[in-house]
């Protein structure tokens, strides 16, 4: 599975040779910063909730954005066919680009960790296992749309489309909750369960049950699956 | 040892390579010609396993396509057509992450002999993007060369390069075929001559000739065709035939009010140029230049390619 870190490291230099990543990370970061600071005082309470509550909000066009290009830009310069005649495998490929989209996420993670200190240095009774859960959340959470982001940039070779269709299927994972007035009673159950949201509240409430990494980690394997699918399927029909 | 077996590839239904036969040995270097979309390319792409066949198989070094696929990868060196390249990373960059993904370990020393062979002097440290289109080439061949593959495929390695650069590429070429089994696409005749001891023609999927290039030359050569430049009266130019049996004249075109370029055939088997110079000199007429017109690879191709690929 070395290769797959080979690949990982290379995307890392070009996200970070281009100024998108730049500029993506300053975006996430103000928006963060300014929904985390604003309340703060109002509320009163030294804890992350709010942050925790717009980080997913903010995925949600952070995440697409750092995916879009991983696979169909590879597909529409042509160099798809370079990689796909090395003696790499198609699942390496994809978890090098897994890995390097988790990567750029847990980086912008880190940054919010100035608000850790912050509330670390205001307040008093800081539920350091909530935090802690919090931030193990928002680095599953990132990893299941990274899973989603790539399998969308592995079936189109625009990136455009790759965005597009990334940010839908995203949404629809995040919106199910909303439609749990609308299904019947017997299938409650299993929209709940579906919901991203479900899982990642129980999470933020510092409580990392087994079923939540389950849900999490069952979503980031069959969307990479996907993602491996379509690519085998591209160069190998 | 490249083995081709009844290779098929359609895209829906579109037969892009049928039932393809051939064998490449050891050493070879072979020319893969063809006109655009004669299926050169995605031959090409089977073999690198970047492409799988509808039918047929494909061996490589007694490899199988299907089941090996990550071994023939490690042997071939591959140049895809329109080099494709990370053009945000520097050359330096770029050749160590092809480097650590063919597990090359003395890459430091591999790379002083990759600048000196493909002249990459001078560049190593620029970004891809910032160099000419003969650099970037440059770049495509030190990516499929790095790793010293026993197998070298190239596709149409020269498209869209100067003369200079082509006569580079060619030298390039050339150096890198005396140790490699080479297999080179093109559809421009020149370049294959020029490199290649095989050449396979291609159209529409279908092989349509196979052999050395003087194999395919003398196939299609069973009539001479002489060119002279003369000074002689016009009216007596015909007589050339007249006296002389089983040749024909095919044009006679004034250069100027005395000289003529005249245009005769016969047969290849029976030479008639002692005959033609004995009779000239009898007649007292000024010889300026006599020359045989070989039928170039360039007639064969267009032969076997447009009208109607019969052999």
């Amino acid at each position: 599975m070395n290769l797959s870190i080979t690949i990982t490291k290379k995307e890392i230099k070009s996200y970070f040779n281009s100024p998108a990543a730049y500029i993506v990370l300053v975006i996430f970061l103000l928006l963060s910063g300014w929904f985390f600071a604003s309340p703060l005082f109002i509320n009163n309470q030294a804890n992350l909730r709010t942050l925790f509550g717009i980080i997913p909000l903010l995925y949600l066009f952070f995440v697409p954005a750092i995916t879009m290009s991983l696979l169909s830009r590879e597909k529409n310069t042509g160099t798809m066919e370079l990689l796909a005649t090395l003696p790499i495998k198609d699942s390496e490929i994809i978890m090098g680009k897994f890995w390097a989209s988790v990567s750029l996420i847990g980086v912008g993670l880190l940054f919010t960790l100035v608000h850790f200190i912050t509330i670390v240095l205001l307040g008093t009774n800081i539920d350091f296992g909530a935090i802690f859960c919090g931030y193990i959340g928002l680095l599953f959470l990132g990893a299941v749309y990274s899973a989603i982001g790539i399998f969308a940039s592995s079936i189109t070779s625009n990136q455009i489309v790759s965005l597009i269709i990334s940010f839908f299927i995203i949404f629809f994972f995040f919106i199910i909750k909303f439609f749990l007035f609308f299904v019947p009673d017997f299938l409650v159950g299993i929209f709940q369960y579906l919901s991203i949201d479900y899982h990642f509240s129980n999470i933020i409430r510092g409580v990392i049950d087994t079923r939540n990494i389950i849900y999490f980690v069952s979503l980031i394997v069959l969307f990479l699956k996907l993602a491996q699918t379509s690519l085998e399927n591209r160069n190998w029909k | 040892m490249i083995r081709l077996q009844n290779l098929t590839k359609d895209y829906g239904s579109l037969c892009a390579v049928g039932h393809v036969n051939f064998e490449i040995n050891e050493g070879e270097i072979l020319g893969f010609l063809g006109p655009n979309g004669a299926g050169k390319t995605t031959t090409l792409r089977m073999i690198t396993c970047f492409l799988s066949p509808t039918s047929g198989n494909i061996e490589v070094e007694n490899m199988n396509i299907y089941n090996e696929q990550l071994e023939i990868k490690k042997l071939i060196g591959y140049l895809p057509e329109h080099n494709p390249l990370y053009i945000d990373m520097t050359v330096y960059d770029y050749l160590k992450f092809i480097a650590d993904i063919r597990g090359i370990s003395n890459f430091k020393s591999r790379m002083k002999e990759i600048i000196e062979q493909c002249g990459l002097n001078g560049i190593v440290h620029k970004p891809i993007n910032t160099l000419s289109k003969g650099y970037k080439q440059r770049v495509g061949f030190a990516q499929a060369i790095l790793h010293d593959p026993k197998i070298l495929i190239l596709d149409e390695p020269t498209s869209g390069l100067d003369p200079n650069q082509i006569v580079e590429i060619r030298e390039l070429i050339k150096e890198l075929g005396k140790e490699k089994t080479l297999i080179i696409s093109s559809h421009i005749l020149q370049e294959v001559q020029a490199v290649c001891s095989r050449i396979i023609i291609i159209n529409e999927g279908k092989i349509v000739a196979d052999g050395s290039t003087e194999e395919l030359q003398s196939a299609f050569q069973n009539k001479t065709k002489l060119i002279l430049e003369l000074i002689a009266p016009e009216n007596e130019i015909s007589e050339i035939s007249n006296n002389i049996k089983e040749i024909t004249i095919l044009s006679i075109s004034p250069l100027n009010e005395i000289t003529f370029n005249i245009e005769i055939e016969f047969d290849s088997a029976n030479d008639k140029r002692a005959e033609i110079y004995n009779f000239i000199r009898s007649k007292d007429w000024i010889l300026l230049e006599m020359h045989r017109e070989s039928i170039s690879l360039e007639a064969v191709f267009r032969n076997l390619t447009i009208e109607g690929g019969e052999r």
